[in-house]
């Protein structure tokens, strides 16, 4: 089972309940693994503080010119979709942080004048936290093409019994490179009028990507029922509530794991995770779709 | 000379544009004669990324010799400076026609490398 944590806002919980979920599934005794894709800012391991077994670099592919070939008639800067390419005086201009090696430059270029050439934009790190196999990518400073990054993270996984995935906040590329393939959404939430807006964004893409999905609502006896009310219009189900609990903002402040400074919320995650697998087996029975679909809706 | 000035409007009446990349048009004009037309760079204003490479690719092809803008950034900067587009900063609030002026008369400043850092950093 594939498990993607996302969120359409930030800040709304989704490391918190991905870690201390993968931590209370750990110790039942399943295999875990957690996969920490929010590169651009992964913050998993200040909670499971993992022993980093291995690291790896994370390269994509760019154009580079072969000088004595190019004319300079200017085709890859014309098809390059992302303005990575300027040619000027005949020369060729490449902007390899602008670039996502889509290829179209080396496909369309008339004279077979650029080869591909390998540039890191960040790291992979592995290790152990505890029993939990722990990966997390971290993008560059100053680059952009974080989907590689994260890509390259899910490739690293393999087969545990439980995959969780922690995904960059939004509803852009890099949160769909995450929740891609994945068997199954949590969106976490807030019952803010923001944390509504952003959800039913989010909402909106799980169901274009046709993954099921169940709703976690943090800090849920705070801000108004708008979410609840919503889910239950949508037919979505809230399979995770977490009280604005003083007690949990202090755990999370020390970089301590709720379910282990605040024993009682084990249950609260295990319940979840119960309900996540029966709506899962209930969607993989009846085709993809949990809540209704847009044709209903 | 054929100068190009990023500019708010389509006339020498208009307001400077100071950004390059994101600028609304840009107005080239014969230095000689004074005859000018504006280029809209609408394609650019909302571009995802690359305005200002897309917007100094299309200052070179207009066929322009200088820029007179409020700012350059690095990858506008090097495809201007590769193509031999000198660059000038106009500060304060300023009509396109005031800028050619002050552009005339010297009183610009020439740069030499980019005087704002990429937008993506």
């Amino acid at each position: 089972m594939k498990l993607a944590i996302a969120s359409g806002k930030g800040g709304t919980g989704k490391t918190t309940i991905a870690t201390n979920l993968a931590l209370s599934l750990a110790d039942t005794g399943i295999h875990v693994q957690l996969l920490d894709c929010d590169v651009e800012e992964p913050n998993c391991h200040i909670f499971l503080k993992p022993e980093i077994e291995k690291t790896e670099p994370v390269t994509v592919a760019i154009p580079q010119v072969i000088e004595e070939k190019c004319t300079g008639c200017g085709v890859c800067a014309d098809v390059c979709e992302f303005k990575a390419i300027a040619v000027v005086k005949g020369k060729v201009l490449i902007f390899p942080e602008l670039c996502h090696s889509c290829g179209a430059c080396m496909l369309f270029c008339p004279e077979g004048a650029f080869r591909e050439v390998p540039r890191e934009i960040g790291i992979l790190e592995k290790g152990k936290a505890g029993e939990i196999d722990f990966i997390h990518g971290l993008l560059n400073i100053g680059e952009l093409m974080s989907p590689a990054v994260i890509g390259a993270v899910k490739k690293a996984g393999g087969e545990p019994d439980v995959l969780i995935i922690d995904s960059p906040p939004g509803t852009s590329c890099p949160v769909i490179e995450a929740v891609k393939n994945a068997d199954f959404v949590l969106l976490v939430t807030e019952p803010t009028p923001f944390g509504l807006n952003d959800l039913e964004l989010a909402v909106g893409m799980v169901r274009e990507l046709r993954i099921p999905l169940a709703v976690g609502i943090n800090r849920s006896d705070v801000g108004n029922d708008d979410v609840k009310e919503y889910c239950r219009r949508e037919g979505i189900e809230i399979v995770l509530e977490i009280p604005d609990d003083r007690r949990i903002a202090e755990a999370y402040s020390r970089g301590e794991m709720v379910v282990r400074a605040l024993p009682e919320y084990g249950k609260t995650f295990e319940e979840c995770w119960a309900r996540i697998v029966d709506l899962h087996n209930h969607a993989t029975q009846a085709g993809t779709s949990v809540g209704k679909t847009e044709a209903e809706g | 000379m054929k100068i190009a000035i990023t500019s708010y409007g389509e006339d020498l009446k208009s307001k400077m544009d100071k950004s390059f990349g994101r600028a609304k048009w840009f107005i080239l004009m014969d230095s000689g004669t004074g005859s000018f037309a504006a280029h809209s760079n609408k394609q650019n204003v909302n571009a995802a990324q690359g305005a200002g490479i897309q917007a100094a690719q299309n200052v070179v092809n207009l066929g322009a010799e200088a820029l007179l803008s409020g700012n350059v950034g690095p990858n506008a900067f090097r495809v201007l400076s590769a193509a031999g587009v000198r660059m000038f900063i106009v500060q304060g609030d300023k009509t396109i026609e005031e800028a050619v002026n002050e552009w005339k008369e010297g009183n610009l400043q020439e740069i030499t490398e980019a005087t704002i850092e990429g937008h993506w950093v």
